[in-house]
């Protein structure tokens, strides 16, 4: 038994670091998040070059054929960097989708530009009540085969401004539908939903009998969309992670170098206690979020109470973190100069994302309760 | 896919959990659960984990980790975290040594001498000599270092005097693992010794400290002139806040190795109760705000047992536990508060009742552990002192106080 990374493992993590250190630095991100679609083309040729969009995938699709434990690994930077885009709608979303439920036709097609690097893409689930879920799914689906046509709206999809095409969760004559539909297809409007994370957008998406690809149906379907939601809570809390422990550490360095009362405010103990909270938290959504891509790997019993148990913890803890940060940084955390505010804007949505803790806690509920 | 993270069991380590799942199975551990079962007072119950322990010493499973020459099985720390589990999982009665096996032995094996390996580590396992701490004193509690008791030099003795309070196992123990002054002049963390005494020398007065819960597993121990032989300091003279640290850090580490599997256990425990426990007609696991709770309880559980187990890969490679010791301190002690708030909430009126009511619910253990948990964020170092811990030796925080 061995609960740490192995040393490829921390390799590929280092790896990333120094990438995104240099590649993606603070001001780049905040560069990024000004712009009115934050992504950047450059930016996500080079991660693509490094096989980081396929890294899920099997090399067939341009993938790297990695597991679950790398990509959290990975994520980890990611949400340490902030790094704007749409990466998790992209890869371990609509990639995981259509890695799923997907024909190899349309692997083939759409897969491969995913792991190539070529395309962006965004799931559209949520519809105006804005429950997380696909029970209550209203878009209707009519037609088949070629005729195949969306009718009607989805709300916060996550950055489907830079997607190339949209994985659309409807309903239709064989129940739950999965369709595909290009960007440029006819009828379909995305517009903005400006929310509290600046560095990744949310859509609200209008189709108007827009031409559509079916993915999969019925059951099918379903179980695509379940697994979806397993690896990308699993992606999203490494993500959460990595951000939460930058806040700690900004934190921790501030609260090393402010002086009032002539010494630093890190050797006030209500300062102090914050900080180790601080650990705490971030030490157990380690623990937790490892587990949960562990789990994945592996395929056991437990991965989705493990899953939940993460994005229910990390809901509230990146959150918290977040609190004790800028409490920490007095004046200056309430600044727009000061980063905290852009993990702080991440760290909301990516609460509500995915479903939001009391969602993650009654999934508990079911599995271990009832 | 590459190497990665592996929580399975080695083919060593599973034969290590067979052996011992063989051993549990064959030792009529049944009946010595059911009898625990019927043990009312502390002393009862303590009598009978002795017995237990003994048991356990002669099918050569006490101190896992120990080496073989004291009465060891010479097994890897991961294995002893493994022994500790499937005892916890099977509901064996605890060993009765708990401070011998979990403290002072480690501490005996890091810095003890050979004499004094052979002296004391035996009887530690097989439990003919029961172990105590005094380290605490009513002027130094989490100010350890400013303890008082005096220990003065006098040929091949020392000369003790002074009052030790909290002092568990007090009432039972053979011995008594001290921290006392040696030299009063010096800085307070350099003229302390660490030091064995034998609790029937004379001078020594123990008295029962009752606590919040009404029993009294703590006590306070008076020294009047105790002579002690100078071959029982451990480490060197004025070393011993060094040897003290090491002890502690095997506090930390040990008291939560298997408490996951107990709170996984109480959890199921409350679960079961929530099935005919009703709530606005219902049953209380219907309940949307009993459900919340409950799955916060499932999900800090299982984050405390895998917090473990990195804990234990750490100190697996190192061989010594770090001060991370102290987060899980922090975490399982006020998990375990909360924990009991949710019972509390689930049960309702029927949560206060104690073990003298026929009505109380699990023989009144709930109302019991309400009480009892409050003490956890207390012992083996409060939850502010393990938060200073942490800000000091993990984060690198200038020291506040
Ligand atoms: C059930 C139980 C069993 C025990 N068994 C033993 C035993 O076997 N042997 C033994 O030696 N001791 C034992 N103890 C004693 C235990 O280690 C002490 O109670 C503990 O270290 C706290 O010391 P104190 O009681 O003097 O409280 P104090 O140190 O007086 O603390 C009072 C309050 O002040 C806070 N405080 C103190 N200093 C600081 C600081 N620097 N920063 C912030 N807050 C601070 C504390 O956190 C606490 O909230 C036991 C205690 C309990 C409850």
């Amino acid at each position: 038994m061995r609960f740490e990374l192995s040393d490829t493992q921390q390799l590929l993590k280092s790896s990333a670091r120094k990438f995104l250190q240099k590649e993606c630095p603070m001001a780049e991100v905040r560069r990024i998040m000004e712009t009115p679609a934050p992504y950047d083309a450059n930016l996500w040729r080079q991660m693509a070059e490094q096989g980081w969009t396929g890294i899920l995938f099997a090399e067939d699709y341009g993938g790297m054929g990695l597991g679950m434990v790398e990509t959290a690994a990975m994520m980890e930077e990611m949400g340490r960097a902030l790094l704007p885009g749409p990466f998790l709608a992209t890869v371990p979303m609509a990639g995981v989708l259509l890695d799923t439920a997907g024909n190899e036709e349309l692997k083939k097609i759409y897969l491969s530009r995913i792991g190539s690097g070529e395309s962006r893409a965004a799931v559209a689930v949520q519809e105006e009540d804005a429950a997380w879920g696909w029970q209550q799914v209203q878009l209707s689906a009519s037609g088949g085969g070629d005729a195949l046509r969306l009718h009607g709206s989805k709300r916060f999809v996550q950055d489907a401004g830079v997607a190339d095409f949209l994985l659309v969760v409807a309903r239709g004559g064989r129940g739950l539908t999965l369709a595909l539909v290009e960007r440029a297809a006819e009828g379909l409007s995305v517009q903005p939903m400006a929310g509290i994370d600046l560095t990744r957008r949310l859509y609200s998406v209008q189709c108007n009998a827009t031409p559509a690809v079916l993915v999969a149906t019925g059951e099918a379907a379903e179980r695509a969309l379940e697994r979806m939601s397993l690896l990308a809570n699993a992606a999203l809390v490494a993500e959460m992670l990595g951000g939460m422990q930058r806040v700690l550490e900004i934190s921790v360095e501030y609260a090393k170098t402010r002086k009032q009362f002539g010494k630093p405010i890190g050797q006030f103990q209500a300062i102090q206690h914050k900080c180790a909270d601080m650990v705490l938290m971030v030490e157990a959504l380690r623990s937790a979020a490892y587990y949960a891509a562990y789990a994945i790997d592996h395929g056991l019993e437990e991965a989705q109470a493990a899953v939940s148990t993460a994005k229910s913890y990390a809901s509230e803890a990146y959150r918290e973190v977040g609190n004790h940060g800028i409490q920490i940084h007095g004046g200056m955390g309430f600044t727009w100069e000061s980063d905290l505010h852009l993990y702080y804007r991440r760290a909301k949505a990516s609460e509500i994302l995915l479903g939001d803790a009391a969602w993650h806690r009654e999934q508990i509920a079911r599995l271990v309760l009832d | 896919m590459m190497p990665s993270l592996d929580l399975t069991l080695t083919a060593q380590q599973q034969k290590f959990r067979e052996d011992l799942r063989q051993w549990l199975a064959s030792s009529g551990l049944e009946s010595w659960r059911a009898e625990m079962a019927r043990k009312k007072t502390l002393e009862e119950r303590f009598a009978h984990s002795l017995t237990w322990q003994k048991n356990v010493f002669e099918g050569g499973w006490a101190g896992v980790a120990w080496p073989k020459e004291y009465g060891g099985r010479g097994a890897t720390l991961m294995e002893q975290a493994i022994f500790l589990e499937e005892m916890a999982r099977a509901q064996a009665p605890p060993l009765a040594n708990v401070i011998g096996i979990g403290l002072v032995g480690p501490t005996i094996i890091a810095c003890g001498t050979e004499e004094q390996k052979k002296r004391f580590l035996p009887g530690i396992l097989s439990g003919n000599e029961i172990w105590c701490q005094g380290f605490s004193e009513p002027g130094a509690g989490s100010d350890l270092a400013a303890l008082t008791t005096s220990a003065r030099r006098d040929g091949d003795y020392f000369v003790v005097n002074g009052h030790k309070v909290w002092t568990s196992f007090g009432w039972v123990a053979d011995w008594n693992a001290m921290l006392v002054r040696t030299d009063a002049e010096a800085a307070k963390h350099k003229g302390l010794t660490y030091l064995l005494i034998d609790m029937k020398s004379p001078g020594v007065k123990v008295r029962p400290l009752r606590q919040m819960t009404g029993e009294s597993e703590f006590t306070e121990v008076f020294f009047d002139d105790v002579r002690v032989p100078a071959a029982n300091v451990l480490g060197d003279v004025n070393d011993g806040w060094r040897v003290a640290i090491s002890t502690l850090m095997h506090e930390r580490n040990t008291l939560g190795a298997s408490l996951h599997i107990t709170f996984a256990r109480q959890f199921r425990q409350l679960v079961e109760r929530g099935r005919t426990v009703m709530k606005n007609g219902k049953p209380a696991l219907e309940d949307p705000v009993i459900r919340q709770k409950l799955a916060q309880c499932y999900a800090e559980i299982e984050i405390f047992r895998l917090t473990q187990m990195r804990a234990l890969t750490r100190v697996d490679k190192s061989g010594v536990p770090g001060p991370e010791g102290s987060i899980l301190k922090m975490f399982w002690s006020e998990y375990n508060q909360r924990f009991q708030q949710v019972a509390s909430e689930l049960l309702g009126p029927y949560a206060q009742l104690t073990e003298e009511c026929p009505d109380a619910p699990d023989g009144g253990q709930w109302a019991y552990g309400f009480l009892r948990t409050r003490g956890n964020t207390i012992e083996a170092g409060t939850s502010e002192i393990q938060r200073n811990i942490v800000a000091q030796f993990v984060l690198g925080l200038p020291k506040s106080y």
